[in-house]
């Protein structure tokens, strides 16, 4: 026999029995697929950023359908998402929110300044570990963008020193919130007119200002204005509840350090 | 016999390791020893497939390949083999251990591709070794290639931490520890043979 024709006969011999062997073992041992599951990974945001605490996309599909995890998980695909996996499953898809991370620091290089030159490891979890960090405020944005290494989505920017988030790149996954050793990020529902205290300070007024000139102060003027009573102070600093808020903006106008800012409205 | 396998084992761990010395595998090397989990469980699946695919290479090599004078097929025919049975472990496995299945995830359809797999089984024939030899040394080199993946996951922690030049960051401060675990393991040299005689 032509060794050619030998060889080309062996190889596709063996090529053949695998393939029976392949066929056979995907029929004896098939699994049932729920469709929905490939269903949902489809409309899912396919980020695989873990916002919703399972390993992946593909396993948080898989665990909506055989465990019956809640169906409002997926922050990147936000609401249209959530509404999708919703008519898959047949489910009522609730009230979801769409949320936006928020640095709540105002204190950028022309606000506030340092109080050692820091010469360690690039990293707001180092600097904090060396007396607290840098900063003139203990409770401001460290800037050396642990938030930015930690984005997915390359939403994040440092700039003058403090962390900026590009509200159209971000899509709430929480993972700044986390790696922020200050706690300075919050994830707050997107609105274009209810506006937030930019400022995690709580030290009191006197000694804010010594430190900052963009710090709150524990003034009370935006709780006293607050039509709504939205506005609690507690700890020297104002917090703004975002389900009484009604958007008015009355406590922008009113604050004297300018920190109630809506996010991303600048 | 038994002294036989043992150096042969310690050998491919040590001496012959199949990442850090022969510099087979270099890809996943690479690229899944970021974290420890992962480098672990891409280890012992290579182990695995290793183990498995030379047992079945090895007889296809030996009595079908061999006196036909078509040994020089081994590299497409073992190619096609490896593809199969990972195939085919993927079904089992999907089957019948589904935790396993997805603990290994997307490393198993990987390993079809890794180069140490075929290095392992054609290597194991030119070294001569006998069907229960193979075995053992297809088992040492899947284990010298977890202690390459726990040593360098744990390494690049360290290298991640560390600020290099701006020209160093990333891959080439990589290639550079790695090159060091390497020549660590050079040092092993001749160990092996002392302690066991070879």
């Amino acid at each position: 026999m032509n060794p050619i024709l030998f060889a080309v006969v062996v190889v596709a011999a063996i090529g053949i029995v695998g393939a029976v062997i392949l066929v056979a073992a995907s029929v004896v041992m098939y699994v049932p697929v729920d469709e929905r599951v490939e269903q949902i990974n489809a409309v899912l945001a396919g980020a695989n950023c873990g916002a919703c605490g399972f390993a992946g996309c593909a396993d948080y599909a898989r665990a909506v359908v055989e465990d019956g995890a809640p169906i409002d998980k997926c922050t990147p695909g936000g609401v249209e998402c959530t509404g999708a996996v919703a008519a898959i499953m047949g489910v009522e898809a609730g009230q979801s929110r769409s949320m936006k991370a928020a640095v709540a620091c105002s204190g950028d290089c022309e606000h506030t300044a340092k109080r050692f030159d820091y010469q360690g490891l690039n990293r707001c979890a180092a600097a904090k570990g060396l007396y607290g960090g840098d900063g003139a405020c203990a409770y401001g944005c460290l800037g050396y963008g642990d938030c930015a290494a930690v984005c997915p989505f390359g939403a994040i920017a440092m700039e003058r020193g403090i962390a900026r988030i590009d509200r159209t790149k971000c899509v709430g996954c929480g993972l700044c919130v986390s790696a922020c050793p200050n706690g300075i990020i919050h994830l707050v529902p997107e609105h274009r007119r209810k506006p937030v205290v930019l400022c995690s300070s709580r030290d009191k007024g006197a000694d804010v200002r010594a430190v900052c000139s963009a710090g709150c102060i524990g003034c009370m003027k935006c709780a006293k204005v607050c039509a709504k009573d939205a506005i609690t102070v507690d700890n020297n600093l104002a917090v703004i509840d975002q389900d009484r808020c009604v958007g008015c903006q009355l406590c922008v106008k009113e604050c004297p350090v300018g920190v109630i800012r809506v996010p991303g409205a600048e | 016999m038994a002294v036989k396998l043992a150096s042969i084992f310690f050998t491919m761990i040590l001496v012959d390791n199949y990442v850090l010395v022969k510099f087979l595998g270099i890809c996943p090397f690479l690229g899944v020893s970021k974290k420890l989990d992962s480098a672990v469980g891409m280890s012992l699946a290579v182990t695995f497939v290793m183990v498995l695919s030379t047992a079945v290479t090895w007889p296809i090599y030996t009595m079908i390949l061999e006196p036909n004078g078509l040994a020089y097929l081994q590299t497409i025919v073992f190619i096609l083999v490896i593809a199969i049975l990972v195939q085919l472990l993927e079904n089992v496995l999907k089957k019948y251990i589904p935790t396993l299945y997805r603990a290994l995830g997307v490393y198993l359809p990987l390993i079809t591709t890794n180069c140490t797999i075929l290095g392992v089984t054609i290597l194991n024939l030119d070294e001569g070794y006998n069907f229960i030899e193979s075995i053992v040394c297809a088992a040492g080199a899947g284990i010298g290639f977890l202690v390459a993946m726990v040593l360098f996951s744990g390494v690049r922690r360290r290298v991640e931490d560390a600020a290099p030049p701006k020209c160093f960051e990333g891959l080439p401060i990589t290639l550079v520890s790695a090159a060091m675990v390497s020549l660590s393991f050079m040092g092993f040299g001749g160990i092996v043979e002392a302690v066991f005689g070879g």
